[in-house]
């Protein structure tokens, strides 16, 4: 209720039963044809872009000449070792009934476990860190599992990590291999050996991995601060490289804001040509576009000049930049100065900053007139500083207590009202009102 | 590390001995010269050197002479800003023409760098030139819109006093090499830089064209009369001028924030009891 009086809307006290009448027989209207209520319900009560299948379709035609029984047959499974029997209903064809393994067999897929034999262990597979016993246990574990470590992992005897298991799983089978191998060039493609499994490596990522999932959202925010800052940074220091390598700088956009005299030479794209786009994303800093100018091999004064004008430009709006211009017109100089020497050119470049820094100023004396005729008035609303002064140090007073905060915001915007009634200054009626609260408490 | 050091600087903080110095400039190089010693002492990167040239066109109305197709006879040129000789720096110009000029592409190969056509029609010359190679091994383009007739449409033409349109510039070779600097130590057309103290140039070495036959100032060019003068010394007086009030303006507002900022404590200190 307060909310909607402050934000101004007006009180629909009945909006839910005008609609309510309407409704119902608006629903009931629009019956779904060809799908159940419930179902047309779900897409939203929309039909759908597409033409769905027509269902008639999806009903089987039975070919006419087949005869078609169901029958309960025994099978039986050659993914299984044992020989067990079981029965289930097969589709039988004119009497035949289907032929062929049991349709799910060939899902049983498993992976190749290495097996060594002893003697290779003896020969290529001894570490101290792990014994034979724990080397067979775990090969064994692989196999039953399929290489499933955080299976394996948890049904090994003694607490090994993941990560040491795969490494003694990944190095033996390795070992072996190459042992067996007649060269060391057959096996060179295989998988096992190509990609050798890195423990450190892995345990760092999966280090790296739960600390990144672990974060806090405040952490979150500060890092990715911290990236664009890196960034920013990185991108000026790219922006200040000079002549170590003239001829990889950034892609050559044909330079689009050309004076009308002159424009770097273009015969060898590249590096000559600046696009503006240099300038304006390392923060219109000056110090870049002088960089950016030094890269060049040869330029005009007067390309130099209209650089650093637009530099400097760049942070200001389009009005403030039409001021500078005519001010630079009322004192009488060239907006592009006639006879641009290095000497010229700087004093150009200092006048318009003189400029632009007068106009920041005007702007400042404004501001600073506006928020004083508002200490004197003080009227509510019209400058959004200092009203806020004004209410916030009653309420602090009753900071702890919530409905008395409430009285008294209410009661400081009628203190206003008693105010504006007055006009003047407001040391007397300021008082009245402080009275009061204070009894408040 | 240069350039951390070179991007603080403002432009002018490089150093330089231009021709026509005045006494704000000689003050102003003071400066430049202590930043100079400090930062660029060790390398010889900070060093630019620049070459101020004129370039644009004149044209005489043919008068009596003058048919349809033929009404002016104009020059298209690029001079030295003191009518120095060029042929130092570059190399040779060329001046790319409308296309309905016969071989629109003009080359010249020697100084004076100034190509004379007949015609009627105004338009954009594009004229590229092209440095020596230890000099530069870029072109650089500049663009003149060709002018004819004058500018004030009721002033009557003359055959003897030509329309002249004239623009200053300085072509600036931000790293020049060290034989660059050597070959054009004392030549007057450039603007040589201050280079840092007790550096030795090597010795000179001389480019193709040594051997021109003719000079290439243009000194006592036949057209040298309607030349126009460029003195910084007017602007530099004018911005100067500018700059003053400006900052007189500056003072006088703040000093007019600071009034309004005491006025507003004084209101602040009084409501505040």
């Amino acid at each position: 209720m307060d909310a909607k009086d402050i934000l101004g809307l007006p009180k629909n006290s009945f909006p839910s039963s005008a609609d309510k009448k309407p409704r119902p027989p608006k629903e009931s209207q629009r019956k779904p044809d060809g799908i159940s209520r419930e179902v047309y319900a779900l897409t939203g009560r929309m039909p759908p872009l597409m033409p769905s299948i027509d269902a008639s379709q999806l009903k089987k035609k039975h070919p006419p000449h087949e005869k078609i029984t169901w029958q309960w047959l025994p099978f039986t499974n050659s993914a299984r070792k044992d020989d067990l029997h079981l029965y289930h209903w097969v589709r039988v064809v004119n009497g035949v009934p289907p032929t062929g393994d049991y349709s799910f067999a060939k899902y049983n897929k498993s992976v190749d476990i290495i097996k060594y034999t002893d003697e290779e262990y003896e020969k290529h597979l001894t570490d101290p860190m792990w014994t034979k016993e724990e080397t067979n246990e775990l090969f064994d574990l692989c196999g039953r599992f399929d290489l499933r470590f955080v299976v394996i992992a948890d049904r090994f005897p003694s607490s090994r990590t993941v990560e040491e298991l795969k490494d003694r799983y990944y190095s033996v089978s390795q070992a072996i291999l190459i042992a067996r191998a007649a060269s060391s060039g057959d096996v060179a493609t295989h998988p096992l050996i190509k990609e050798p499994y890195n423990v450190s490596q892995e345990m760092e990522r999966k280090r790296a991995l739960s600390m990144v999932l672990s974060q806090t959202r405040q952490q979150e925010r500060k890092d990715e601060e911290v990236l664009v800052e890196a960034k920013r940074i990185a991108e000026l220091r790219m922006a200040s490289k000079v002549t170590e390598q003239p001829q990889l700088v950034v892609a050559s956009n044909a330079d689009a804001e050309v004076t009308e005299r002159a424009v770097p030479g273009e015969t060898i794209s590249p590096s000559n040509v600046q696009p503006p786009s240099m300038v304006v994303p390392s923060a219109t800093d000056n110090a870049s576009t002088l960089a950016s100018l030094r890269m060049l091999r040869v330029y005009l004064r007067t390309y130099a000049l209209d650089q650093m004008v637009q530099a400097s430009n760049s942070s200001a709006g389009l009005r403030t930049i039409k001021r500078v211009e005519q001010t630079l017109q009322d004192l009488g100089v060239n907006l592009k100065p006639r006879v641009p020497t290095k000497a010229v050119c700087a004093e150009h470049l200092e006048l318009r900053r003189e400029i632009l820094t007068w106009l920041n100023l005007q702007k400042q004396v404004q501001y600073k007139e506006a928020e004083g005729s508002s200490f004197r008035d003080g009227s509510y609303g019209e400058t959004p500083g200092t009203p806020k002064d004004r209410t916030f140090i009653p309420d602090s007073m009753n900071f702890g207590d919530i409905h008395k905060t409430v009285v008294s915001s209410e009661r400081v915007g009628k203190k206003d009202q008693k105010r504006k009634a007055h006009g003047g200054p407001p040391t007397s009626a300021h008082k009245r009102p402080r009275k009061q609260k204070a009894s408040d408490l | 590390m240069t350039n951390s050091s070179s991007s603080k600087k403002h432009g002018q903080d490089q150093s330089e001995l231009s021709g026509p110095t005045s006494k704000s400039q000689r003050t102003k190089m003071g400066k430049s010269e202590d930043n100079d010693k400090k930062n660029s002492g060790k390398k010889l990167k900070d060093v630019e050197i620049s070459v101020p040239i004129v370039y644009g066109n004149m044209a005489f109305w043919l008068g009596k002479k003058a048919s349809e197709y033929q009404s002016h006879k104009w020059t298209v040129y690029v001079r030295g800003a003191s009518n120095e000789d060029l042929g130092v720096i570059i190399k040779r110009v060329v001046f790319q023409l409308h296309s309905s000029f016969n071989n629109p592409t003009r080359v010249v190969d020697a100084p004076p760098f100034e190509l004379s056509e007949a015609g009627w029609g105004e338009f954009e010359i594009a004229i590229t030139l092209h440095f020596h190679s230890d000099v530069c091994d870029k072109p650089l383009n500049l663009y003149h819109h060709l002018k004819l007739y004058p500018e004030d449409e009721n002033s009557s033409m003359s055959t003897k006093k030509p329309v002249v349109v004239e623009f200053y510039d300085e072509v600036v070779f931000p790293d020049p090499s060290e034989a660059f600097l050597a070959r054009v130590q004392n030549h007057p057309a450039v603007n040589f830089p201050r280079l840092p103290a007790g550096h030795t140039l090597p010795p000179p070495i001389p480019v193709e064209d040594a051997n021109r036959r003719r000079k290439g100032d243009t000194k006592d060019n036949p057209l040298s009369q309607w030349f126009l003068s460029f003195s910084e010394a007017d602007e530099l007086l004018q911005l100067a001028a500018a700059r003053q009030q400006v900052q007189a303006h500056i003072a006088k507002v703040k000093r007019q924030i600071s009034l309004i900022e005491g006025q507003h404590k004084q209101l602040k200190s009084s409501s505040d009891q």
